[in-house]
């Protein structure tokens, strides 16, 4: 799959976004006043900064405001709608920890949960698709969550918390790159059986249906970059994950915890490529591409 | 909504000949031809006339070749387009309703006028049967020519898909498959008609006719034997004169 840099900010961006706001949302830290100021205003930059970025993947954005109308059909209109009822239940409970010195925390708690159930069902736009068997599997869910939760509780300064949690991450990154290097293979789909030709003897391509290239080939067929890829592995989970901790665990300062933070995102955006680079669609079979 | 019809009606779809198609690729350019002047905005092209053209197309035609474990490899051309499936997991994603099954005849359609340009349903499609319009912006794909097979302005024998009117061999052939007695339902039938990737689980309408079996197609081999061993006539003479020298 093309990754996308739009694709790749969005899910990243905004996936740390609302787990910090999350963790806002649960009194993690307790903050009012300038300090609240400052903390919901990273953690509004990014999920709605990661949220614009992903109009930017959008061929006709003026019919934006339709895809909240499919959410019982559709995950991508289910991401949208959670998205905006997080984001106004948020809004309200940091005005009232900013302006009036108040935890309104019924309304954090529902915050937090709608934080949650928008990078979950960020996570199934992704995992429902058939077509592209890497991340048809239960660990993507379980990937995008923990990263999210472990990344918002490095931004929210709860060191213990994050500690495990970007462990917890890191194992599951582990675990989906195994699962997922299995699954093409694993779903079944060949040439033989796109064609239906596998009865008679081994199909190959043997003239493709034109000489240029076309949409198909440029969104699904991306085969650019891949020879990195298990390097790229390596230097993602040492960003994403491992300096992070290492930081941690030695009682970070804010300095140091800064520098936690970037090493953490640089370490998800290059993995983020990754999720869209590595992942074949079944259609590259008809190009004898993948 | 973009859930599914639980049931058609009808369901349209197409009868594509494995062992006919001679890949002569008319029914890409006639595709390309109709739905660029009629259902929805045109069929976009960029660099034309360039050094990279490339376009939109709602149907391609691919080039295989097939070898049996013993025997020669045999050239199978592929025509692909919408199989406007039955689960068709490109309408269930889309976000704004833009992308639909009609509940009247099968047709899987897009309304282009609520389509946001995400992409999502091309992702869906294992077929590569849906293409974002690099000038629109929006989705297209394959109507089954809604326009011209309900159309009362066309002589009757135009009112199918452009892609089945102008296919100079007879490999593709329209019809409803719900009913059993039509012609695509009794050709499937006969032929053993193929739904493409079935463990996508996505149902296609459309269904694909083997390449027949080499020695089928000796059919008329017995025709041709010779009807008499001993020849008659001038050959007869001939045969008795050379004998004789």
């Amino acid at each position: 799959m093309h990754p996308a840099p739009s694709v790749i900010l969005f899910t990243a961006l905004s996936g740390l976004g609302f787990g910090l706001l999350a963790f806002l949302g649960l009194g993690l830290p307790d903050v009012t006043g300038w300090v609240a100021f400052v903390f919901f205003a990273i953690a509004f930059a990014l999920s709605v900064g990661g949220l614009v970025a992903s109009t930017f993947h959008l061929g006709n954005p003026k019919n934006a405001m339709k895809a909240f109308s499919q959410w019982r059909s559709s995950w991508l209109s289910r991401e949208g709608c959670f998205a905006v009822a997080a984001l106004i239940s948020m809004g309200l409970f940091a005005m009232g920890a900013v302006f009036f010195g108040q935890r309104w925390s019924v309304i954090g708690w529902i915050g937090a949960a709608l934080s949650v159930g928008t990078v979950f069902t960020t996570s199934m736009i992704y995992t429902q698709l058939k077509t592209v068997p890497r991340w048809n599997q239960p660990l993507t869910p379980a990937l995008f969550l923990s990263l999210s939760l472990g990344g918002g509780a490095l931004l929210a300064g709860q060191v213990r918390v994050a500690l495990v949690l970007l462990v917890l991450a890191g194992l599951v990154q582990l675990a989906t790159w195994r699962v997922g290097d299995r699954r093409f293979a694993e779903a079944g789909s060949t040439l033989s059986t796109a064609t239906g030709l596998g009865d008679i003897g081994t199909p190959r391509l043997f003239e493709p249906p034109h000489t240029g290239t076309n949409f198909l080939l440029k969104e699904m067929v991306y085969v650019v970059g891949r020879k990195h890829a298990a390097r790229l592995r390596v230097l993602s989970m040492i960003f994403m994950v491992g300096l992070p901790v290492v930081i941690l665990a030695t009682d970070p300062g804010h300095l140091t915890a800064a520098i936690a933070v970037l090493s953490h995102l640089v370490g998800v955006l290059a993995a983020r490529w990754l999720f869209f680079a590595q992942a074949e669609h079944v259609v590259g079979l008809y190009y004898d591409k993948r | 909504m973009t859930d599914l019809p639980a049931k058609t009606d009808r369901k349209l779809g197409l009868v594509i000949d494995l062992d006919t198609c001679v890949g002569c690729h008319a029914c890409v350019i006639s595709c390309k031809g109709w739905n660029t002047e009629n259902y929805g905005v045109p069929l976009g092209d960029a660099d034309a006339y360039g050094a990279a053209p490339s376009g939109t197309f709602l149907n391609r035609v691919h080039t295989y070749e097939v070898t049996p474990k013993d025997g020669p490899a045999q050239t199978v051309h592929f025509p692909k387009s919408c199989l406007h499936c039955e689960d068709a997991p490109c309408v269930t994603v889309c976000p704004t309703g833009a992308s639909y099954k009609r509940a009247e005849d099968g047709i899987v359609l897009v309304n282009e006028d609520a389509c946001i340009g995400c992409s999502l349903c091309a992702w869906a499609c294992p077929y590569g049967a849906r293409e974002l319009d690099q000038v629109a912006g929006v989705m297209k794909k394959c109507t089954l020519c809604v326009d011209r097979i309900y159309n009362e302005n066309l002589p009757e024998e135009d009112r199918e898909p452009a892609c089945v009117r102008t296919c100079p061999a007879g490999a593709r052939h329209f019809g409803d498959f719900a009913d059993p007695d039509s012609n695509v339902s009794r050709l499937s039938a006969e032929r053993g008609g193929m739904d493409l990737m079935p463990e996508q689980g996505t149902r296609p309408v459309n269904k694909y006719l083997p390449p027949r079996p080499k020695e089928q197609i000796d059919v008329l081999a017995p025709l041709l034997e010779p009807v008499a061993e001993t020849p008659s006539g001038l050959l007869g003479w001939l045969d008795k004169a050379l004998e004789k020298l």
